[in-house]
């Protein structure tokens, strides 16, 4: 059972978490107090919680496409295309569109989607490298959102809809950000659509090899692109949280560098690179890591110019912990049998 | 001849979880011989062979190597120690230069720089002891297998050599090269290198081997001299099975009725450029068709076009009276046809998937995305092919990559046989597997001919399509040359016409 929870892929990064919250226990005041004001929870677990949401949502796309072996950096992009195009509809900039809620939430998503597609088509059936596929979106798309702000900062104070589309990145259902309720269906579908069709199954097969797995049968090129659009439609979601959550679109600032991050959340999530196995909870749980980290770092009282720089020494430590020989090697035999089926995964190489 | 033992392993063990993968197993190699490793799939040539070269670690006994007792930390540090080892795949980068490949990691150095001059004619000279001529500064990869294996076992010996291991060259060289490669193991062995030799081409052991070494079940079974042990002992050691009975099983049963079969798909005219040029076939029910020819006839050019994988540029394919077009494999996956590939590692298995998910991957395929198969379903079936196939695994959930190559082609077998195909396509399911595991498929590519299922089989070894198939295309530079069946069918018709068909 011990044998079984440590081989799991959530087992280390859920460690990660432990120990930063239990050193928060210790070391930072008040970290764990939640306040009930105005029916709200207050505190710094709720805070990691709501502000995780918008990483969490892209870490769930990331997982997919890095599942199959590829990488989607043009998220942070599409953040900020979704943000335009959702402020710009509520402030009545888009005169064809209306100002309606509901219309700039789907427009902003369908954005999403157009963009996941677009990267799928290239990496799919233009067989473009994902890197360099993505890198196009990533490059153009803050212009093609500075495009739809005409160039501006979109603030949405004096539109009309403006508490509503506030409160889905900054309101609080049942005294819990509503936030965390998009991110758990988000995540419960997706979970749903994993395990309970063969999409899990086909995408870790093609993750690991897919010309096994198009004579297996699999439709490589459709599944690989299905998981672009996902990330695609994860990243304009969070473009509306980000966006709600400060009342306006920033297109130059607006989740810049955030693909790193939810690169970052998949990596700690303890899942490969290489694509394969993957598990989307785990990424969830490293985006948790991370967004806990930047809390931790910020109640501290770091000084602001060196905050990367914990933040890296911390990243790098965990990342360090995760892999088996630099377990090995600092705490000698750590399980024997372990390591002799290492070294056969790693050379590729049989019992024969 | 009394020679000085060169390398001497006493008492050897190694586990592995679950796995007694060597017990007490003694192997003695002498200067200037070739000694030949046998043993089936699981026996323990390799483990035995990864514990000499510490890739993996020794759990109990001695390595002596002239004399002195060793242990190797790693491949690294056995090279440095004189054992020298060049695997079954080229372990080479193909888009460097030979020169470059023989020099890697440890580059002449001239002021600072790396000595190109150097390495270039010294890779000359070193490639002309081993009476290979070849441009030096182009790349690898243009040149073919075989060279590729010379270089490497030049690179392995150039490191000082005392000790050469060889994990079966030959599995990816046709007659002439391994010709090749054996005058040049001949010509080290008479410079007194000695020279481990795994293979399971039990014809090259006789061509060049002096001495032979059996394992069985991670046990020793014994030494013997190579002119002293035939063929037919020598099978029975490695299986502790007596050959006739095994040889008996898989006669083939089926050959009269072959007029009345019906049959289950036609190629008219199809060809696909590049691939395979124009060929009329029909496969019947009920019946092993053979496709012979050397490697890169068209052989399995003809398999990929019938499955999808390839697209036909012009003709035909009928199925069941049809005519349809496959797009992709999927489509002929659907229309019942099952293709096991040539190459297992790159098309056949997952490698980090267990062996439960690559047996029901094809099934759950044909079902599509949202059809999906249960986990206990999956389980059932993943247990009913590992017992019906007696795959060799301490459970389903095993990686399939830890498994032995006889055992992955089961499970790829395995894959297939869920999809329960009208058509089954072989394509060489029993390349670098062990005798028992070959007769064990061959009886069963018989087996479910007799059952009506149409098998195409394809083989670079002659018998056992003799043995198996009960007609046979015969092609040769990307032509079918022609159909022969039932008696006409021996080495010698099929020879006769690729000899003419040039």
């Amino acid at each position: 059972m011990m044998n079984k929870l440590v081989k799991s892929r959530l087992f280390w990064p859920l460690i990660a978490l432990i120990v930063l919250l239990l050193f928060n226990a210790i070391f930072t005041k008040n970290f764990f107090s939640i306040q009930i004001v105005d029916g709200h929870l207050y505190g710094n677990i709720i805070d990691i919680l709501k502000n995780v949401a918008p990483l969490a949502l892209l870490a769930i796309g990331m997982t997919m496409v890095i599942a199959t072996g590829g990488i989607d950096i043009s998220v942070g992009s599409v953040v900020a295309i979704s943000g335009a195009l959702a402020c710009s509809i509520i402030d009545d900039r888009m005169k064809i569109f209306g100002n309606g809620l509901i219309t700039a939430l789907v427009i902003a998503l369908i954005s999403g989607i157009i963009c996941g597609i677009w990267n799928g088509i290239l990496v799919a059936k233009v067989k473009i490298q994902p890197v360099v596929a993505t890198l196009i979106l990533m490059t153009a798309g803050r212009g093609i959102a500075q495009l739809i702000t005409k160039g501006k900062i979109v603030t949405i104070n004096s539109a009309a809809m403006v508490n509503e589309y506030y409160f889905i990145g900054a309101g609080y259902l049942l005294g819990i950000p509503f936030a965390v309720f998009i991110v758990l269906i988000a995540l419960i579908i997706v979970l749903i659509f994993v395990k309970r069709t063969a999409f899990g199954l086909f995408l870790e097969s093609l993750g690991t090899n897919n010309r096994s797995s198009h004579l297996a049968g699999i439709k490589v090129d459709k599944l690989i692109l299905i998981t672009y659009v996902v990330s695609g439609f994860m990243a304009a979601l969070a473009g509306i949280l980000i966006s709600s959550n400060i009342k306006g679109a920033d297109c130059n600032n607006a989740g810049l560098f955030i693909e790193l991050d939810a690169i970052l959340a998949v990596a700690i999530g303890g899942n490969s690179l290489n694509g394969g196995r993957f598990s989307i909870t785990s990424s969830i749980v490293g985006a948790l890591v991370i967004q806990c980290l930047t809390t931790t770092v910020y109640a501290l009282g770091v000084q602001p110019q060196i905050i990367s720089l914990v933040k890296a020494i911390v990243i790098i430590a965990i990342c360090l912990f995760q892999s088996n020989q630099f377990r090995e090697a600092v705490f000698g035999c750590f399980n024997h049998s372990k390591k002799s089926k290492n070294l056969l995964s790693k050379k590729g190489a049989q019992i024969s | 001849m009394a020679i000085e033992p060169l390398l001497t392993m006493r008492k050897i063990c190694k586990d592995f979880p679950g796995v007694k993968a060597l017990t007490d197993v003694n192997f003695t190699l002498r200067a200037g011989e070739i000694h030949a490793l046998l043993g089936e799939n699981g026996a323990g040539k390799s483990t035995l062979i990864k514990v000499l070269t510490g890739v993996e670690k020794l759990d109990d006994g001695q390595i002596e190597l002239n004399g002195e007792g060793i242990l190797a930390k790693n491949p690294k540090h056995a090279q440095a120690l004189g054992i020298s080892t060049v695997y079954q795949e080229v372990n080479l980068c193909a888009n460097l230069s030979v020169a470059e490949n023989i020099f890697i990691g440890r580059e002449p150095k001239k002021n600072g720089l790396i000595d190109w001059k150097t390495i270039n004619t010294r890779t000359k000279e070193l490639l002309k002891k081993l009476n290979i001529d070849i441009d030096v500064s182009q790349i690898l990869g243009q040149y073919s297998v075989a060279i590729q294996q010379m270089i490497a076992i030049a690179r392995a010996i150039d490191i000082d050599a005392k000790v050469l291991i060889l994990d079966e060259p030959t599995s990816s060289l046709d007659t002439t090269e391994c010709e090749k490669l054996f005058a040049v193991m001949r010509q080290l062995r008479s410079e007194g290198i000695g020279i481990v030799f795994v293979t399971h081409f039990l014809d090259q052991v006789y061509a060049v081997s002096d001495r032979i070494t059996i394992l069985r079940n991670g046990q020793l079974v014994g030494e013997f001299l190579a002119e002293k042990l035939p063929k037919i002992e020598l099978i029975g050691k490695m299986i502790g099975k007596d050959y006739d009975t095994l040889s008996q099983t898989i006669k083939n049963s089926n050959d009269d009725k072959n007029t009345d079969k019906k049959i289950f798909l036609r190629a008219e005219k199809a060809s696909s450029i590049g691939n395979i040029e124009a060929f009329t076939l029909d496969i019947k029910k009920s019946e092993v068709l053979g496709l012979a020819g050397l490697l890169g006839s068209g052989r399995s050019e003809t398999a990929r076009v019938i499955f999808g994988a390839d697209k036909l540029s012009t003709g035909e394919i009928v199925i069941n009276g049809k005519k349809e077009t496959l797009n992709r494999p999927l489509d002929a996956i659907k229309k019942g046809i099952a293709y096991c590939p040539e190459d297992r590692k790159t098309d056949g298995i997952l490698g980090n998937l267990s062996i439960r998910e690559n047996i029901i991957l094809a099934l759950q395929a044909k079902y599509g995305l949202f059809k999906f198969i249960g986990h206990k379903e999956q389980e059932e079936i993943a247990d009913r092919y590992i017992k019906l196939l007696e795959i060799k695994t301490p459970s389903r959930e095993q990686l399939i990559k830890n498994l032995s190559g006889g055992n992955q082609q089961k499970v790829i077998l395995a894959r297939w046989l869920a999809t329960n195909p009208d058509l089954l396509i072989l394509d060489e399911p029993t390349r670098g597997i062990d005798v028992g595991t070959k007769a064990e498929i061959q009886k069963l590519v018989v087996q479910l001919a007799d059952e009506g299922m149409a098998v195409i089989f394809i083989s670079s070894e002659m018998d056992e399509m003799i043995r198996c198939c009960s007609r046979m295309a015969v092609f040769s530079e990307k032509q079918k040359l022609g159909e022969i069946q039932g008696d006409e069918i021996s080495e010698q018709e099929i020879m006769k016409m690729i000899a003419g068909g040039k």
